[in-house]
C-alpha cells in the first residue's frame, strides 16, 4: 500500500512519470474524464483549506469519481476526541483513497500507519505539504522546462512554510540546485532542513535578510505568507508580517525570465501591481495544482488495484 | 576524587554529562528497582572536566544498555563481577528508540494523541536522534526524561 506523506516518497523516476501524466492531462483532460468512475475519495480536513481541498475535489470529479469528506476538525469526531488512527480505521471502509490535512505535525503519518487505503498527506502543520511540491514542479517543468541549473529564492516565512521545506527537499534531487533563502532571523529555515537535506548533500544555499540584494540573481523567486495560525503569540505575527513586499518596484531588479511562484493564498507579501507582470504564475500554478493531484490519484488507485501508470 | 565504595558485583555508569546522572536514574527506574545506587554529581574527569557516575550494586535484569545510548551516547558501561571490571562497554546508539525520548515540538501530533514517542538516529556523529512524525531533533541527554 502506497501512500503520499513525503514529497521524496516518489523516486525521481516515479516523479518524472507523474509530471509527464498531469502534461498528457492538461493537454487532452477529457481522456481522463472517466478514468475512476464510482472511486471515491474522502477529504479529512481538519484544518481549513480552499485550493488544496477543492483542488483534490476538483481532481477526483475530474477523473469520473466522488468525494466525501469533513472541511474542519469541528465537524469531524475529532471534536469528541477521536484520535487520528480510529477515524482513519473507518474513513477506510468508506472511500478508496484519503486526503487529509491536520494543523498537527505527523497527524497523515500516524493516519497512514492504520489505514488500508492509500493516504495522501495535504499538509500537516508546518510540516510537509507534497501534493502542492508536486503543485510547483509541475508549474516549473511547464514554464521553466528543467529542475536543474536552477538558483531559486525562498522568501518569507522559511520557518513555518511547509511548501518551502517540502520543495527544498524535492529540488534538491536535481543538478546544479542553489538556494537563496531570504527571511527574518526569527523565520529562518529549520535546522533539521540543513542537517538533513542541504549539508549531507553539498547543495549549495546561502541565508539573506534582504530581497532587493538577492532578487536579481534568481530562476525562481517562491514567496510565502506568513502564516498567522502558526504563530503563538499575534505580537510576534504582527511585528513579522509585513517584512516582504514584492513590487514591480522590486520587479525591476529580476531577471526577465524569472517566475514568481507562491503557493497561496496571498495577503500581503505581493503587491497587486505584480500580478499582470507574465512572470507572475502563482495563478496558474494553482490551475496546474487540479492536473497534477489528478496524476497524483490515478498513481495510486493504479497501484492498489495493479494497474500501475509508472 | 570522591570515592564510593568498591563494587563486588554491579554496573558502574561512566563518563554521564553532568546533569544527566538524574536522568538515567529517572529512565532505569532505578527507584523501584531492589539496588544499592550512589549518584555522584560534578564529579571531576580528565576527559570531560566534569561528569556524572552511577554506580549501581547488584544486577539489572531485563534491561537493554544500549537505549542508554539514546539518553548520553558518550557514556561508558562497566560490568563489576566479584570486583573487577570484567567488560567495558560504550552503548552503541539505537538505530529507532521508543518511548525513551519525548518530543518537545508543541505542533507535534504526539502533543495531542497517545502515539508512540519514537525517534529514528538521524546524526550519528552528534547522536541526533528525530521525532518520525515532526522531524525535531531530540540531542543525547534531553532536558527532561519523561516515563512514557
Amino acid at each position: 500500500m502506497r501512500h503520499i506523506i513525503s514529497p521524496t516518497d516518489l523516486t525521481l523516476k516515479e516523479l518524472d512519470d507523474l509530471l509527464n501524466l498531469a502534461e498528457d492531462i492538461i493537454k487532452d483532460p477529457k481522456k481522463y474524464s472517466d478514468a475512476y468512475p464510482r472511486k471515491k475519495l474522502a477529504t479529512l480536513f481538519y484544518e481549513t483549506s480552499t485550493r488544496t481541498s477543492l483542488s483534490l475535489e476538483a481532481a477526483m470529479l475530474n477523473l469520473g469519481g466522488s468525494i466525501l469528506g469533513f472541511s474542519s476538525g469541528d465537524a469531524s469526531s475529532a471534536s469528541k476526541g477521536e484520535s487520528v488512527a480510529d477515524t482513519i480505521r473507518v474513513i477506510s471502509s468508506y472511500a478508496d483513497i484519503c486526503a487529509i490535512r491536520h494543523p498537527k505535525e505527523g497527524a497523515p503519518y500516524v493516519a497512514s500507519l492504520h489505514s488500508s487505503i492509500p493516504v495522501i498527506n495535504a499538509g500537516d502543520g508546518g510540516h510537509n505539504h507534497p501534493t502542492q511540491t508536486f503543485t510547483d514542479l509541475l508549474t516549473i517543468k511547464n514554464l521553466k522546462g528543467r529542475f536543474d541549473n536552477l538558483t531559486v529564492g525562498f522568501c518569507g516565512d522559511l520557518k513555518f512554510g511547509r511548501t518551502v521545506h517540502s520543495l527544498i527537499g524535492a529540488l534538491s534531487r536535481y543538478n546544479n540546485i542553489k538556494f537563496v533563502l531570504i527571511s527574518p532571523e526569527e523565520l529562518k529555515i529549520p535546522s533539521y532542513i540543513k542537517e538533513q537535506v542541504l549539508d549531507p548533500q553539498n547543495i549549495p544555499y546561502k541565508e539573506v535578510k534582504s530581497l532587493e540584494s538577492a532578487i536579481p540573481s534568481l530562476d525562481i523567486l517562491y514567496m510565502t505568507r506568513v502564516q498567522k495560525e502558526r504563530f503563538f503569540n499575534e505580537e510576534d505575527y504582527i511585528r513579522l508580517k509585513d517584512t516582504y513586499i514584492l513590487n514591480t518596484r522590486k520587479m525591476s531588479l529580476a531577471k526577465e525570465d524569472m517566475l514568481i511562484l507562491h503557493p497561496l493564498p496571498r495577503v500581503n507579501e505581493i503587491a497587486v501591481e505584480v500580478d499582470d507582470d507574465p512572470r507572475a504564475v502563482y495563478f496558474k500554478q494553482a490551475q496546474f495544482g487540479v492536473y497534477v493531484r489528478m496524476a497524483l490519484i490515478m498513481l495510486l488507485l493504479g497501484e492498489s488495484e495493479g494497474r500501475p501508470i509508472c | 576524587m570522591l570515592n564510593i565504595g568498591v563494587l563486588n558485583q554491579g554496573i558502574v555508569i561512566d563518563h554521564i554529562k553532568v546533569g544527566g546522572a538524574m536522568k538515567i536514574y529517572t529512565y532505569l527506574n532505578l527507584e523501584n528497582i531492589d539496588v544499592s545506587v550512589a549518584i555522584i554529581k560534578n564529579a571531576r574527569s580528565n576527559k570531560m572536566g566534569r561528569k556524572d557516575i552511577i554506580k549501581i550494586e547488584g544486577t539489572l535484569n531485563g534491561i537493554n544498555l544500549d537505549i542508554l545510548g539514546a539518553l548520553d551516547h558518550k557514556i561508558t558501561i562497566n560490568i563489576i563481577e566479584n570486583g573487577e571490571i570484567i567488560a567495558k562497554k560504550n552503548p552503541k546508539l539505537p538505530d529507532y528508540v521508543d518511548n525513551v525520548l519525548k518530543c518537545k515540538n508543541p505542533r507535534c501530533i504526539t502533543s495531542v494523541e497517545s502515539v508512540p514517542h519514537s525517534f529514528k538516529l538521524t546524526d550519528k556523529e552528534k547522536g541526533i536522534y528525530r521525532c518520525v512524525y515532526c522531524e525535531q531533533s531530540s540531542k543525547s541527554v534531553p532536558d527532561t526524561i519523561t516515563k512514557i
